[in-house]
């Protein structure tokens, strides 16, 4: 009998970083799901990935990270439960208005953390149950120490990063692991348009081979570029009466 | 935001955006005059417009590929690059390639690019199928041999100045392995050169590299490189064993804006190491990978940094077939006597072709490059008068600094296609620097 492909599932299936990831799995053997809002935008993506990685089946699933009542229908009717399932769902917003618009604020806070998160904890469930799986968030160095610039998002994220964590924690042992992927600047349509710093700057390609690697490697906590460990070890180092005072 | 093309001369402040979808292009074409922008490999500003500068690579969906045909459809900002990673492995090949894969397929289209076997096949447009055309109103136009015909003929190498390119399909060539089988003949002046080409037709690719500093009897001293993909007969064991796998390569990068003379330097040394070795030892064969065969450069990212901030002009021209010789000869002999050296020059035969404004005809393209100076400035348009004198033209793609005057006299085609830029309308939404300083 042929071996079972081994199987990635991707929220946020349409962000570049989601879909350099699933390239990155899809070119290694796996078969890819790729999830979201737009089932149009998705499906083209499944289709360019079945044609750069023939071999493997990549489909597209319609679910909304904010409806709640709508996971566990749609992890029960996924035909097989996945060896990997990844969250790269994500909101920016806009700080200025999220500080005046509890309704903006709430749509950040429940698209990073919130959904994800949750949806996740359903996951975990299954993969508890099963003894085995990977669940990979995508969390952001935002969320290591609140800013003024972006400090709804990166509360957004931290909540997530510490989610992330307690879910590890409560499954070492019980055969699911665990990656938190902090990664620092993007090139992607979340930043774009913004001036990025060049060496501070990953390529989506990067992290899907990073993440590819740290799966496969029972990884727990990846910032891409190492150097960005340094960097948040710096940042979360500044004692808060000048942190206070930086505009970093 | 300051870009520029690939040789980083001129360099302009662009508005540049980035669109997702095909209704964020429509809002941006009817937004007012833009040019749209794929790797930006072209060497000057044929991808630069101030004012909107559409960045087409975020169009980067492979679509369908069907193997009975070869025929792939893509998005316009699929890069050559992933397409060979891509159908190599399936034994397919790009039917015509530039000599960098970091271009995107609607700058293929839009230059109408040739390769090494342009005498053999023609130039990439002769494998388009069909193209998605964005044009001045919105709209979006299938355009192909049987639909639309005028408009698919002037976008193959109307540098962008139809419309948009999103989407098109092309045939790709069936490939028995990744391995080129090479054979390289020493060429000891320009006639020899030349004789080796006319003799070797037979060859699917061929390209030359000449010595620019060879002077007198020497002059146009060569080594010309003849290929095939080599069939799985022709390779050893362990080659056969994964025809499509080749070692991988290890990429260097230019870091910093380097002094000018480096890569020449490097260059001619390699050239006069291997020349006096072939010559020694005669037409020696070799098996190549193709990613050292197509694409040396590729292998130093940021090449094009060698050059000082100042940048670099590259020249292409194409001599027809009957006035080859004298006009190389006397391009051979300024360039020699300026010692403005780019050292070597790269000489390729061209087939017949008709098209309505692409470069490509038959006879010789010569191809070289100068770090941008006052002298070298001088020396392009004296270049440029040899040219005219014997009938050849220019390559849009590779130009920056040429006078309208001048393209005007080498184009007869130049009054058409600024005429059908008008009766479409697309002179009223489609312009680059290029375009405006050429009167196109
Ligand atoms: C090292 C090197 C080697 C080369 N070798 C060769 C060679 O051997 N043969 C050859 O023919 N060329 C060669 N070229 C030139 C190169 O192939 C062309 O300039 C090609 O057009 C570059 O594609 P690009 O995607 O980078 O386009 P850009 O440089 O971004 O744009 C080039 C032109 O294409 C137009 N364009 C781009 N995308 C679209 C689109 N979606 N819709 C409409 N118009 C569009 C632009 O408006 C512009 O006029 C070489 C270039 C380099 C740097
Ligand atoms: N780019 C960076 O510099 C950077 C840095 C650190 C972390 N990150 C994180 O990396 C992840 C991927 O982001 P990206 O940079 O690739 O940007 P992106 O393209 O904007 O990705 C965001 C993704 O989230 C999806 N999404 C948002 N709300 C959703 C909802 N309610 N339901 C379902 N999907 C929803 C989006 O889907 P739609 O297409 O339907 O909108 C999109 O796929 C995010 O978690 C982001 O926070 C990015």
């Amino acid at each position: 009998m042929p071996m079972q492909k081994k199987s990635l599932l991707v929220v946020g299936g349409s962000s570049d970083i989601a879909r350099a990831t699933a390239l990155a799995f899809a070119r290694n053997g796996w078969n890819v799901t790729l999830v979201g809002r737009d089932l149009d935008v998705l499906t083209a993506s499944a289709a360019d990935l079945e044609l750069r990685a023939p071999g493997s089946t990549v489909a597209a699933a319609r679910l909304d990270i904010l409806d709640t009542a709508a996971f566990a229908p749609f992890l029960d009717a996924l035909p097989v439960l996945p060896d990997v399932v990844l969250s790269a769902v994500g909101l920016l917003g806009d700080q200025t208005q999220a500080e005046r618009d509890p309704a903006h604020a709430e749509r950040i806070l429940r698209s990073n953390f919130e959904g994800p998160g949750l949806f996740l904890g359903l996951v975990a469930e299954r993969f508890e149950a099963r003894g085995a799986g990977t669940i990979v968030g995508i969390s952001s160095v935002a969320g290591e120490r609140g800013r003024a610039s972006n400090y709804v998002y990166g509360a957004a994220k931290a909540g997530f990063t510490a989610f992330l964590s307690g879910l590890r924690n409560r499954l070492a042992g019980r055969g699911v692991q665990v990656l938190t992927v902090k990664p620092g600047f993007v090139r992607t349509r979340m930043t774009e348009g913004m001036k990025l710093p060049g060496a501070l700057t990953a390529e989506p390609q990067e992290l899907g081979e990073a993440i590819f690697r740290a799966v496969a490697r029972g990884r727990d906590v990846i910032y891409v570029r190492p150097v960005w460990r340094l960097v948040m070890a710096i940042i979360r180092a500044i004692p808060e009466p000048i942190f206070k005072k930086t505009k970093l | 935001m300051e870009i520029s093309g690939w040789g980083r001369f001129p360099r302009a402040d662009c508005t540049v955006r980035r669109p997702r979808d095909e209704a964020a292009v429509r809002a941006l074409v009817l937004s007012g005059r833009a040019i749209a922008r794929g790797n930006g490999r072209a060497y000057g500003d044929s991808a630069l417009n101030p004012h909107l500068t559409v960045d087409m690579t975020a169009f980067d969906r492979m679509i369908a590929f069907d193997a009975a045909a070869g025929l792939l459809t893509v998005e316009a900002g699929v890069l050559l690059g992933d397409i060979v990673a891509a159908f190599l492995p399936r034994g397919w090949f790009p039917a015509v390639t530039p000599g960098t894969k970091f271009v995107t397929v609607g700058g293929m289209i839009a230059a109408d690019v040739h390769g090494k076997n342009h005498h053999a096949h023609g130039s990439f447009g002769a494998f388009v199928e069909w193209i998605d055309l964005m044009v001045a109103d919105g709209r979006v136009l299938r355009c192909s041999r049987a639909e639309n015909p005028d408009l698919f003929a002037f976008t193959l190498g109307g540098m962008g100045l139809t419309g948009v390119v999103l989407r098109a399909a092309f045939r790709l060539t069936p490939v028995e392995s990744g391995w080129i089988r090479q054979r390289t003949i020493a060429a000891g002046s320009l006639d020899e050169a030349v004789d080796t080409f006319e003799r070797s037709a037979g060859w699917t690719y061929s390209v030359a590299w000449i010595d620019c500093l060879a002077k007198g009897p020497a002059l146009g001293r060569s080594l010309v490189m003849l290929g095939e993909h080599a069939r799985r007969d022709e390779l050893d064991d362990g080659r056969r064993a994964a025809p499509y796998t080749v070692p991988e390569k290890r990429k260097r990068r230019v870091p910093f804006d380097a002094p000018a003379l480096a890569l020449n330097r490097f260059s001619v040394r390699a050239f006069n190491a291997l020349y006096y070795a072939k010559g020694r030892r005669g037409a020696g064969e070799s098996l190549v990978d193709w990613d050292g065969y197509f694409y040396p450069l590729d292998a130093v990212l940021g090449w094009n940094r060698i050059y000082g901030r100042r940048g670099f002009a590259q020249f292409q021209c194409v001599l027809p077939l009957d006035s080859a010789k004298a006009g190389l000869r006397l391009l051979l002999e300024a360039i020699s006597a300026a010692g403005q050296g780019s050292f070597l020059a790269v000489l390729k035969r061209m087939g017949p072709q008709q098209s309505r404004f692409s470069f490509p005809m038959e006879g010789y393209t010569l191809a070289l490059d100068f770090p941008v100076g006052a002298a070298s400035l001088s020396l392009l348009d004296r270049l440029d008068a040899i040219t005219l004198a014997h009938g050849g033209r220019f390559y849009l793609a590779k130009d920056s600094r040429m006078r309208a005057a001048t393209l005007e006299a080498s184009d007869p085609r130049t009054a058409a296609f600024r005429r059908m830029r008008r009766e479409t309308a697309a002179a009223d939404r489609f312009a680059s620097l290029q375009s405006e300083r050429l009167g196109l």
